[in-house]
């Protein structure tokens, strides 16, 4: 790791958290700096999603701490992460579904909305304002990724690839300084795993945040992370480039067993 | 303010007075001749009925927590009211009824909500079964304490034991109507303001609604408190409609009877919660009095009523459908499809 200047956005150090005996991680360091796309990789039940838990504030960490943009962010809950900054998808696709596209987006951008509980009852003329101007925003952030047309639906209704998609503008939409994506092509067939590709190159261009993304499909980590942990029972096997990680023997033998190489 | 509902919300209040004034004719010109004093007492009994279920639609239809204890929190505004009330009678002051009148509710609301903060607050980190059981609890311990007050010296009546009676009947029909449309209009803005986008994102998942940036027990608190307050508003009316109190009317079957209402009329809709309440309120009186001897089966027909409507809509009459009176409107005046969203309940039964 180059020791430059800049602050990293993400920055772990020694973080870890034990269930009773269990260290589902441990010792995890891990840096993100400003733009870069990382990927984080390992077998089944290695702890990834345990990791986003811990740096998303649903778990506290029992050990280490880190730092979002140099602040120490040990001990704030979920919804004090994401005022913070950080937002995620998850593996299991969690949409508000009942509700319309156009809300599940709104809803995240409650956090930023100012009209108080007077203000909204009786319908004064801030509170129009502001309501107007969060459907404005919500409609064009569903237009980046074409779901704008689906704006009056219901989230359930919605088929299998564009509720990913979907998720990922809700995350996007609480105005966030690191998206994390938890397997975002998890069941997709090829070619909605292409366009979901296209879709991180697009929030790369246009919002100009690092990443951090969870993924199985080597295929497509392979083709956009600049840099890749590898994760095994819970501790960091390996961190380097994708060409450096696929000729990696530890990260091959974790895969696929000893004597594979 | 958008053109579409200013013009939706002039519609409605427009509608609320025809309402209004169809109330007045049919119990102010006596066409309903010795009969007319015992519809108003309906017609009060199914409007604070419509409070009492659309404040406990709040918590199950759109927070998705079910409360089996609201009779607790209505009883608390019914015995604020009643107390507030007695208090200044033998005091001595003589207030003009309707000031009167709009003090002891919001006092009565006031108390209930500040209830519904100090329960909420502990319980409502619980979910599910969990918080339904802690809500019965606390009606419980709610009768429980009303049943052993006594605070004759206050009141003023000399035999303040469990229960007590002579509370001035203010709730005049004309009051508690215009009570009810401002607390059910309240309700609906309140669920269709950012707020109740919230709460329905967190009962539709809320580990999704934290990682969205809401605070999760605060807007649940919130919105418990504001269901509570208008548990206490109907109570309050409650009081000055039927004048004696009994803690032992707000058990745990009156709870359940209020959430079997939301229920049948569908959760999550306030339509519903308007056409069950009075309906259902008012039905067992109804069959009493058509008929004495038929009264004893009217628990029966309500069970049956409930079986049916659950079999062949389980979702309740409304699901959740809103009735807009700017669509009716529209169609009738044959103006396309109007994207109305502020709708106010101008049905009423008596």
């Amino acid at each position: 790791m180059s020791e430059s200047k800049v602050i990293p956005v993400l920055e772990t150090k020694g973080l870890g958290i034990s269930f009773g005996g269990l260290k589902a991680n441990n010792d995890v360091n891990m840096v993100i700096n400003p733009g870069e796309l990382v990927g984080l990789i390992g077998p089944n039940g290695a702890g990834k999603t345990t990791f986003f838990n811990l740096i998303t504030g649903v778990y506290q960490p029992t050990e280490g701490t880190y730092y979002l943009n140099g602040e120490k962010m040990n001990g704030k809950v979920t919804h004090q992460v994401v005022a913070a900054g950080i937002a995620r998808t998850f593996q299991n696709i969690r949409l508000f579904k009942k509700m319309t596209v156009l809300e599940n987006v709104k809803v995240a951008f409650n956090k930023d909305m100012k009209a108080n509980l007077f203000q909204s009852i009786l319908r004064t003329p801030a509170f129009w304002k502001e309501e107007l101007e969060a459907e404005r925003k919500a409609l064009e952030l569903l237009s980046l990724f074409d779901l704008d047309k689906f704006a009056d639906q219901a989230a359930e209704n919605l088929p299998y690839g564009q509720q990913r998609r979907l998720e990922i503008v809700r995350a996007l939409a609480t105005d966030m300084k690191l998206l994390l994506l938890d397997e975002p092509a998890a069941g997709m067939n090829p070619t909605e795993t292409e366009s979901l590709l296209e879709s991180i190159r697009m929030i790369r261009e246009k919002f100009n945040i690092p990443i951090l993304l969870i993924e199985h499909d080597m295929n497509l980590v392979m083709n956009v992370c600049e840099r890749i942990y590898v994760l095994n029972f819970g501790e960091i096997l390996a961190e380097g480039t994708p060409d450096e990680i696929s000729h990696n023997p530890e990260v091959i033998e974790a895969y696929l067993g000893k004597g594979a190489v | 303010m958008p053109k579409k509902n200013k013009r939706g919300y002039i519609i409605n209040i427009i509608g609320i007075l025809i309402v209004f004034a169809l109330l007045c004719l049919l119990f102010d010109t006596g066409i309903l001749g010795r009969r007319t004093e015992y519809m108003k007492g309906l017609a009060t009994i199914g409007m604070f009925s419509i409070i009492m279920v659309c404040s406990l639609n709040l918590l199950t239809g759109y927070m998705g927590e079910f409360s089996l204890g609201h009779a607790g929190f209505m009883s608390v505004g019914a015995y604020t009211a009643g107390i507030f009330t007695m208090l200044l009678k033998s005091k001595g002051i003589t207030v003009p009824d309707l000031p009167l009148f709009i003090v002891s509710l919001i006092l009565g609301g006031f108390v209930a909500g500040v209830v519904g903060i100090i329960v909420g607050i502990p319980a409502l980190r619980l979910r599910g079964d969990y918080l339904c059981i802690v809500t019965v609890a606390v009606a419980e311990i709610i009768r429980v304490v009303l049943c052993n007050l006594s605070i004759p010296a206050i009141t003023g009546s000399s035999t303040f034991s469990k229960s007590f009676a002579g509370i001035p009947k203010i709730a005049d029909y004309h009051y508690v109507f215009f009570a009810m449309v401002t607390s059910v209009t309240i309700m609906y803005m309140y669920i269709r303001s950012r707020y109740g986008r919230a709460v329905i994102a967190i009962r539709e998942d809320y580990i999704a609604a934290a990682s969205s940036g809401l605070n999760v027990t605060k807007h649940k608190v919130m919105t418990f408190t504001i269901s509570a307050f208008f548990a206490g508003i109907a109570g309050a009316i409650y009081a000055l409609s039927i004048t004696s109190l009994l803690p032992t009317y707000f058990n745990f079957s009156k709870s359940s009877e209020f959430l079997a209402m939301v229920i049948m009329g569908g959760s999550g809709s306030m339509t519903g919660s308007i056409v069950a309440a009075p309906i259902l309120s008012a039905l067992p009186q109804i069959i009493s009095y058509v008929n004495a001897d038929f009264a004893s089966y009217r628990m029966l027909i309500y069970a049956v009523l409930l079986v049916l409507v659950m079999i062949f809509k389980p979702s309740g009459l409304f699901g959740n459908y809103e009735f807009s009176l700017t669509r009716v409107v529209d169609k009738v005046l044959g103006k396309g499809k109007g994207g109305a969203t502020v709708n106010e309940g101008g049905k009423k039964d008596e």
